[in-house]
This record gives structure tokens, C-alpha cells and sequence, in this order.
């Protein structure tokens, strides 16, 4: 059924869960070509649309990950378009933003073009790609913007490596003034972090390893606010992981500054407990941190200093995370696991509601991204997620869709996840097969 | 107590009160064979024992070895520079090619912290931590024990002061759990650049005045500062450490008169302790390497004789 057009759709009893007009109430939801076509109660659809009753179901627009790491072109062992976008599909996501540290780097529009274009054929979810700010991701010479941008390029970040240079960075937001392009630091000040393989703090002591203290994190996001401050450009933070980055930000908005900022949902779940035993699935960079910044992060989120969760999926084949701590790669999968643990964390937990979780994965990021998306209403693309908020699984390794299994939640219980996701009115996830014909 | 709950010996935080008794408590019966003119015994005959060394050592290699041969066990030593490492075989099949070889014992040695616990996933033989990054170095903490205990005839409720490079060093890493577990008070001293985060929450208290670290100290312990581990230089020079933190004679007027000075080796004579100090009667840093034998001794039998249960 995945990728298969449906002429309409009608889903029957609905909570619909729309931020764009800060609206939670059940109701009806009507697609008909590629379109939300109508939502309210009592609906009737046209003869031959197939309808479903969702019973209470959640309706959400299309989640929308701003930040993922699909690895081709170049290292398509650890993950392909085709595989991420279909992860993404089965995670609830219509829209992903690719960041550009694939080899050889999205530094160029011939790069964008073959990441769309890939994309379009997997045809499992809209990437969106970010290219990169400097050339090779060097951290000298800018790309050029406007041209990526005309191939499709959303954003600009160096992504897995900061942007080193001040200098560099004033340029870089000064001349995506001239686009309104937004810029997304990955901030991080190498020479403190420098060898480090994990939080800086008492499991590091714990662990005989290097760490990486909370002050790289603060100094490269106070740098980067100053900067946005400096030019008047638009700035995104990418994967917030301290509490003082979480003041800085807040404090920078306040005045002014054009900053938005994520976080990931590992950032809002874990701390650095999880890396006892030399745990490589739970090494990241930035890494975990302790429960005050957990704590941090998560008051971010509630007050709207971080405006969106991103997962920072970053898929890494065995071999990359079976070896010594030090050695292994950073990063882990989040496509599959970020829906339910903002379910587990947010709502459950922390008394999040729905519209809030809409708004951080689906309204913000499009908004930042000046995409469409994050809305239910009458006339927009149909792109939507139907979460069964009460369905219980377990991640196990061999239902992932991602091409690796890179994730510190294998063997966990979860409750509440995407069981269906429409893209452009295309069925590109469907779990129980509520659409199928016939 | 019969045998160890642990099947590897990979740090002391693995290691309870009890298990780390039991291990003083065979060292010290088995010491007594290295002072016998045939100098070994054969409870551990046709058992192998590979030293595997990612890190240069001599003493630490040697004393592994001298205690295998002690116990009659036959030992392979391969070291980085000869090892297949070098050709880019990762840590999991180099251990696992040689576990094909049968052996009954790996003692480890590694850069990385961590690297100990990762192959004990996944072999079967057992491992000893002879040093693993800036994480732990158990053995070389139980001769400590063991040296201490000889001495003074107890540990509880000693006052163990340890000095230097308290972040970079395994020894005090496992020292400090190690003397905690027993009931000793550990207090540790060294140029706040080498401290790490919340030393504190393993056991220990830090000051920063070497003076009054040292003045009601039982045991002073110096340890190696060790260029190789530092990124950069995390002190001005040697000059000025052998002021600060370095150990020469004036300190005898602020030590207790019982206090002994302990040093795991090697020794930088002239910066964390004076070769006046080194060679005092005070001094029991030969005791440790001559207790470091029986130790490894008595890891080897606990780990392989039928005394500990499958």
C-alpha cells in the first residue's frame, strides 16, 4: 500500500490535535486529492472514499524532523535515503531535514539535487535538505547560498563539526541576510571538547574517560547569540543539550535575538548514567548530560526556549559501536523512537499536552524552515499522523526500519506511537494496514 | 570465602570488601614461595596465560609473567608492536583469534578505558585488567593493599594520602576505591589541573595544599606524573611541580614519624620525589613490587583453581 494514492480518505472520529489554530476536539477529517479537504463533525465523504474510524485516535499534522543524518551519498552502509525516509515514515515524520556531513559533503547544488531526487523516488517522506555553510565543511570558504538554495536547500549548517571561526560565522549569517536564509549551529567549542568522549562529570571520573564540559556547549551558543545579535540573522541551535545553553537562548530571545533552537529527544530522556558499562549506543555528540540539565531541557520545552524536537538521527553500522569507548562513532538512531518517547517523557511524565508535542515536531520546525507544514486545515497538503496513543510495543532490533540499530532504547517497553502517515495524500506508513483495500 | 564472584577481574569497583580479602588473604600464603630456593610450585601446570599489551610496560608485564611461572603456568606475551593491531584488526577479532588458541587467562593491558570490559563481552576466558586507560589498574592497587597491610597490620582506618595526577592516573583511580572499600581514609593532593570532576564521589577527599594533605597520613603515595597522557602541559614545568607537589626531605619534619612513602613506579626522581626520599628508610616501594608478584599470584589461582565454582 506504501506510496499508493488514494483518491479519499475519510478518518471517522478523530481527536484532532491542530496547532496551527490551537485546536484539540474529535471530529472528522476528509483527504481527497492530496488535500485536507474538509475537517469538522459528521463529515460525509464522496461514495467511493475509504473510511476509517479511528476511534478517539490522534490526528496530527505530519511531524517534521529538522535535523537527521541520512548518510548518502557515501556511506550508504549505515543508512540510504530510502531506508532513513522510510524510518522516518514509520515514525510519523512526512518531512525530514537532511544535514550535509555525507561524503563527499552537500557543499553544492549537484549534491541537493541527487538528495532530492532520491528522495522523491523512495517517495517515503519529503527531505528537505540542509547544506553546508562552508566548502567540504572546512570551516573557510562559504558555499554558495544562493545557488543551493534554488536546487532546494532549506538551511545552512556545518553540522557534526562547528563552525570554528568566529569570523566565519559572522560571514556566514551577514550573507544569508541577503536570503533570509537561516543558518543552524552545531555549537560546540572544539578546543574544550577536544578528545572527550562523553559528559564531563562524575560517571566520566566514574569511567576513566575524557569528558566534554557543559561550558563547550554554553560558549559556542553564547558566541553564535552574540553573532545573530551582531548581523540581525536568523539562527537555529541545533541539539541543546545543557542547562546553561537553555538560559542563554532564553536570555537572547528575550532581547531580541532571531535564535530558535531543538533539542532531541534523548537530550529530554536520558542522562549520563546511560553510558556505565561502556556503553557505546549511549555515546552522542554533544553527549548526555546530567538530570539537572535533563531537568533544563525539559522546562526549555514547557516555556518555548527550545522551540522543536529534533532526533539528530545519526545511524551507525556495528562496527562504528563495537569496539573501545573512545573509538566508537557518535550518535544514535531517533526516527523510530522520538514520537514515544516524547509520549513517555512529555505527556506522561510531564504533563505535556498533545498540541504541544504537535507544535514541537510539527509546527515549529516548519515554521523555522519556512516550510509548509504543521497545520490541519482546509486546503493544505495533506500531510498527517495517526498516533495510537495506548498501543504498547517493544523496540526490538529487527522491527527497525532504519538500516541500522544504532539506538540505547533496544529491549524497551513503550506506550503510544505512529501508526499511520500521510504524505501529500500518499499512504507511506500504514502499521495495521487500517487503509487497505478491499 | 572459596572463590571470587567475579569471573574477571576488571576493576576494583567490581571487587566487594570480602573478595578483595580473600584476595590479600592468598597472596600473603602464597608470598612465602618466592622466597624458597626452587621458586615454584605446580598447581597451575598446563593452564595458559596470555599477556596481551597494548601499552608499553616492564614492570607490570614482568611481574604477570614471574607469577604465572611461579605457578607452573606457561605464558605467551604479545605486545602492540608485534600484533596483528597494527594491520587494522579491531580489539574484538584480535581477542577472539587468540581465545581460539584455548588459553585460560588474558591479562590486558590498554589506552582505552573500557577496552577490558568490551572483550569480557565477548570471550569466554578471563580477563585480568592490567591497566586500562585512565580507568583502573586493579592488580597494582591489591599489591598496594597488600603492602599497607603488611606493614601496619591492618588498613581500617588508616589515613592514605595520594599525590599528583589524580585525573590521568589508573593507580589512583583504583587506589582510592580500593582503600576506601577497606575503611581506610583517602585524601588525595595534586595541582587542581589534574582533578577530576566530583573526585569525591569515589570515596576520597581532595585538597590542594600538599602540606596538610600529608600531615596526618599513615601511607603517602606519589605517583608517576605521566607526560603521555596529557593533551598539553597541564602544570608549567617540572620545576615547579618538584616545588609544589614533589616529595624531598623537608617533608620528614611534617610527616608523622610511622608514616611510610609508596610509589607505584616508575619513578621521576627529581620531580614527585627526590631520590633522598625515594631511597629513605621509609620508603616500602620495593615491598609493593615484590607483593605485586604474590598478588598476581593469587588472581591467577583464584581465577583458575577449582576453588572457585563454575
Amino acid at each position: 500500500m506504501t506510496g499508493k494514492v488514494m483518491s479519499a480518505i475519510l478518518l471517522k472520529n478523530a481527536r484532532i490535535i491542530d496547532p496551527s489554530r490551537d485546536m484539540d476536539l474529535t471530529g472528522d477529517l476528509l483527504i481527497q486529492e492530496g488535500e485536507i479537504a474538509e475537517v469538522g463533525p459528521g463529515l460525509e465523504g464522496p461514495e467511493h472514499a475509504l473510511v476509517v474510524d479511528l476511534n478517539n485516535k490522534w490526528v496530527v499534522p505530519g511531524l517534521i524532523d529538522m535535523h537527521v543524518h541520512l548518510r548518502e551519498p557515501g556511506q550508504e552502509y549505515k543508512e540510504t535515503i530510502e531506508t532513513g525516509t522510510r524510518a522516518a515514515a514509520a515514525g510519523g515524520f512526512t518531512k525530514v531535514a537532511c544535514m550535509p556531513n555525507t561524503s563527499p559533503p552537500n557543499d553544492n547544488e549537484g549534491i541537493t539535487r541527487f538528495i532530492l531526487d532520491r528522495a522523491r523516488k523512495a517517495g517515503n517522506c519529503q527531505v528537505l535538505p540542509v547544506a553546508a555553510v562552508t566548502m567540504g565543511q572546512k570551516g573557510q570558504g562559504l558555499t554558495e547560498f544562493f545557488d543551493l538554495l534554488n536546487a532546494g536547500a532549506v538551511a545552512f549548517s556545518d553540522d557534526g563539526v562547528p563552525v570554528r571561526k568566529a569570523s566565519v560565522m559572522r560571514l556566514a549569517l551577514e550573507y544569508a541576510l541577503n536570503f533570509d536564509a537561516l543558518i543552524i549551529s552545531h555549537a560546540e567549542e572544539p578546543e574544550l571538547s577536544a578528545q572527550g568522549c562523553m559528559n564531563e562529570g562524575l560517571t566520566s571520573t566514574r569511567l576513566g574517560l575524557k569528558g566534554i564540559p557543559n561550558a563547550a556547549e554554553d560558549v559556542a551558543v553564547f558566541r553564535d547569540c552574540c553573532l545573530a545579535e551582531l548581523t540581525g540573522a536568523r539562527l537555529h541551535i541545533a541539539h541543546v543539550s545543557t542547562k546553561g545553553a537553555v538560559e542563554i537562548i532564553r536570555r537572547a530571545k528575550a532581547r531580541g535575538v532571531k535564535v530558535t533552537a531543538e533539542t532531541a529527544p534523548h537530550y529530554f530522556s536520558l542522562t549520563e548514567e546511560a553510558v556505565e558499562g561502556y556503553n557505546t549506543f549511549a555515546k552522542m555528540n554533544p553527549p548526555l548530560r546530567t538530570e539537572e540539565d535533563r531537568r533544563a531541557i525539559i522546562e526549555g520545552l514547557r516555556d518555548g526556549t527550545i522551540d522543536a524536537i529534533a532526533t539528530d538521527h545519526a545511524p551507525h553500522e556495528s562496527l562504528s559501536k563495537e569496539c573501545e569507548f573512545a573509538l566508537a562513532a557518535n550518535g544514535i538512531i531517533g526516527l523510530e523512537t522520538a514520537l514515544p518517547l516524547a509520549l513517555k517523557v512529555l505527556v506522561r511524565e510531564e504533563g505535556f499536552s498533545p498540541l504541544e508535542i504537535a507544535r514541537l515536531m510539527s509546527q515549529n520546525p516548519a515554521s523555522i524552515l519556512k516550510v509548509e507544514g504543521g497545520s490541519l486545515e482546509k486546503g493544505k497538503s495533506a500531510d498527517l499522523t495517526v498516533i495510537d496513543p495506548d498501543l504498547t510495543f517493544t523496540l526490538e532490533r529487527d522491527s527497525l526500519f532504519s538500516k541500522s540499530f544504532n539506538s540505547p532504547f533496544l529491549g524497551q517497553s513503550f506506550r503510544g506511537k505512529a501508526i499511520l502517515t500521510i504524505m501529500e495524500g500518499q499512504v507511506t506508513f500504514d502499521l495495521n494496514g487500517l487503509l487497505k483495500e478491499g | 570465602m572459596t572463590k571470587l564472584k567475579s569471573r574477571h577481574i576488571l576493576g576494583i569497583s567490581h571487587l566487594d570488601r570480602e573478595e578483595i580479602s580473600f584476595i590479600l588473604d592468598t597472596a600473603e600464603s602464597l608470598k612465602e614461595i618466592l622466597d624458597r630456593p626452587i621458586k615454584k610450585v605446580p598447581p597451575l601446570r598446563g593452564k595458559t596465560i596470555v599477556n596481551l599489551f597494548f601499552e608499553p610496560s616492564t614492570r607490570t608485564k614482568l611481574s604477570f609473567e614471574l607469577a604465572a611461572k611461579r605457578l607452573s603456568a606457561d605464558t605467551v606475551g604479545i605486545s602492540a608492536s608485534t600484533s596483528s593491531v597494527v594491520k587494522g584488526e579491531t580489539l574484538i577479532d584480535t581477542a577472539r583469534n587468540i581465545e581460539a588458541m584455548r588459553p585460560d587467562i588474558i591479562v590486558m593491558r590498554h589506552s582505552m578505558s573500557g577496552a577490558p570490559h568490551l572483550l569480557a563481552r565477548y570471550i569466554d576466558s578471563a580477563i585480568i585488567n592490567a591497566g586500562d586507560g585512565t580507568n583502573e589498574h586493579p592488580s597494582q592497587a591489591l599489591l598496594d593493599l597488600m603492602s599497607v597491610k603488611e606493614h601496619f597490620g591492618r588498613i581500617e582506618g588508616l589515613n592514605i594520602t595520594i599525590i599528583g595526577d589524580i585525573a590521568h592516573s589508573r593507580v589512583a583511580h583504583s587506589d582510592i576505591l580500593a582503600f576506601s572499600k577497606m575503611g581506610a581514609k583517602v585524601t588525595v593532593c595534586g595541582p587542581a589541573t589534574m582533578m577530576p570532576p566530583g573526585i569525591e564521589t569515589l570515596g576520597c577527599h581532595a585538597l590542594y595544599d600538599l602540606r596538610q594533605a600529608v600531615r596526618d597520613a599513615d601511607v603517602v603515595m606519589a605517583l608517576r606524573i605521566q607526560k603521555e597522557r596529557q593533551g598539553m602541559a597541564l602544570f608549567p614545568s617540572e620545576r615547579e611541580y618538584a616545588r609544589v607537589f614533589g616529595l624531598d626531605t623537608s617533608i620528614f619534619s611534617v610527616i608523622k614519624e610511622s608514616c611510610v612513602i609508596m610509589h607505584p613506579g616508575p619513578i621521576n626522581r627529581g620531580v614527585e620525589m627526590s631520590p633522598e626520599v625515594a631511597d629513605s628508610s621509609r620508603a616500602i616501594i620495593l615491598d609493593q613490587v615484590t607483593n605485586g608478584v604474590a598478588v598476581r599470584m593469587a588472581l591467577f589461582t583464584l581465577l583458575l583453581t577449582d576453588s572457585r565454582e563454575e
